[in-house]
């Protein structure tokens, strides 16, 4: 039994990756399977605060590339679910850190102790820390906003899934490709201020796996270091509800993508 | 559209704009992505094609790929040696 292996990428920063793997990683885990959450981000460690376990690194990454721990001391067990584990960036400066012999090496390690998904949270860029996140994986979720250089990206990490990973060198079935539209806001498309799900999907060719609407609660939940997916009455996390369940293959239609329909006060008064 | 939303309102409907902007962009850089592919063995296989009709040898093939204001342009120039002479039968048909 080999673990899936889902990257989560976007090429630029800040649209929302960690946010994503986060959730992903805690929903696959809320629908029963045993998963690991990787940060590839070496230097810039971040998904242990997103998580909500940045008190409880003790060891990393990597740690267990260089033999210096074991995976099973460097996994952290989450606080909510039994079965979902995260494993912390280093924040070596050194960049040559990771090689991809030692993230081989703690994948099939993964894949031994019985995981069912492995996350890669990917850095920004398309540098090494980048290439080694996707290079292994079976599935991948590009993260895209829809603004103009963050759709740009999207399409040049879309180019490099399909050619600079080990799937693509060994000529085996593609990576899964999976869009993710986040920070989407309804009310800015409908006054023709932000790109639409549909523009997005066709300059990208690409059709959208969730969208997740802009949203307070994941300020909030990254304030509190709980993933947005475990608030099941905000709408991002109801969203990335959605998106997990249609990873796994549900159908489910896409929600919170039009404007919502207003009280009377809100109609006079806005908000 | 509430009052103090209409009043609070700034933006411009540059959806559009950016739409277009990104067709153009991403059209072009799909493009230019797959060409260092795909050229290198075109050009060993234009070879081989036109070897069965002339003598020449792969220095004599230049391929480039050009980019002309929206439109592509795949030049392919074959320098014929003297007397264009045709190679043997049995190598054509081979």
């Amino acid at each position: 039994m080999t673990a899936e292996i889902i990257v989560v990428t976007s090429g630029k920063g800040g649209v929302g990756k960690t946010t994503t793997s986060a959730s992903l990683a805690t929903g696959l885990a809320m629908a029963g399977k045993k998963v690991a959450v990787i940060d590839f981000d070496v230097g810039l460690r971040n998904l242990d605060l997103i998580m909500g376990c940045e008190r409880r690194v003790v060891y990393d990454f990597v740690n267990v590339v260089h033999g210096e721990a074991t995976l099973k001391q460097s996994l952290i067990k989450d606080k909510r679910h039994e079965n979902l584990f995260v494993l912390a960036a280093s924040q070596t400066r050194d960049k040559d850190a990771l090689t991809q012999e030692g993230v081989e090496k703690v994948l099939d390690g993964l894949s031994e102790d019985g995981f069912d998904y492995v996350v890669c949270d990917s850095p920004a860029g398309i540098e090494k820390g980048a290439h080694l996140a996707m290079y292994f994986a079976d599935h991948a979720v590009v993260v895209v906003n829809p603004e103009v250089s963050s759709v740009r990206d999207s399409d040049r990490i879309l180019g490099l899934l399909a050619s600079k990973t080990r799937r693509a060198e060994r000529g085996e079935k593609p990576i899964t490709q999976h869009l993710l539209l986040t920070r989407y806001n309804p009310a800015r498309v409908a006054i023709g201020e932000m790109l639409s799900v549909k523009d997005v999907e066709e300059i990208l060719g690409i059709s959208v796996v969730g969208v997740i609407p802009e949203s307070e609660n994941v300020l909030t939940a990254s304030n509190n270091g709980i993933p947005v997916i475990v608030d099941a009455n905000s709408l991002a996390g109801q969203a990335y509800s959605d998106t997990v369940a249609r990873i796994l293959g549900e159908e489910r239609p896409l929600r919170f993508i039009d404007v919502p329909k207003k009280g009377f006060l809100q109609r006079v008064f806005g908000g | 559209m509430g009052i103090l939303d209409f009043l609070k309102r700034k933006g411009e409907p540059t959806a559009n704009v950016a739409r277009e902007r990104l067709r153009i962009i991403v059209a072009q850089e799909r493009s230019n992505r797959g060409a260092p592919d795909y050229l290198p063995m075109m050009r060993s296989e234009l070879l081989e094609v036109i070897k069965k009709y002339v003598h020449v040898d792969i220095e004599a093939i230049s391929i480039k790929l050009e980019q002309d204001s929206g439109h592509e342009i795949l030049e392919l120039s074959v320098a014929l040696p003297d007397g264009k002479a045709p190679v043997k039968s049995d190598t054509a048909a081979g």
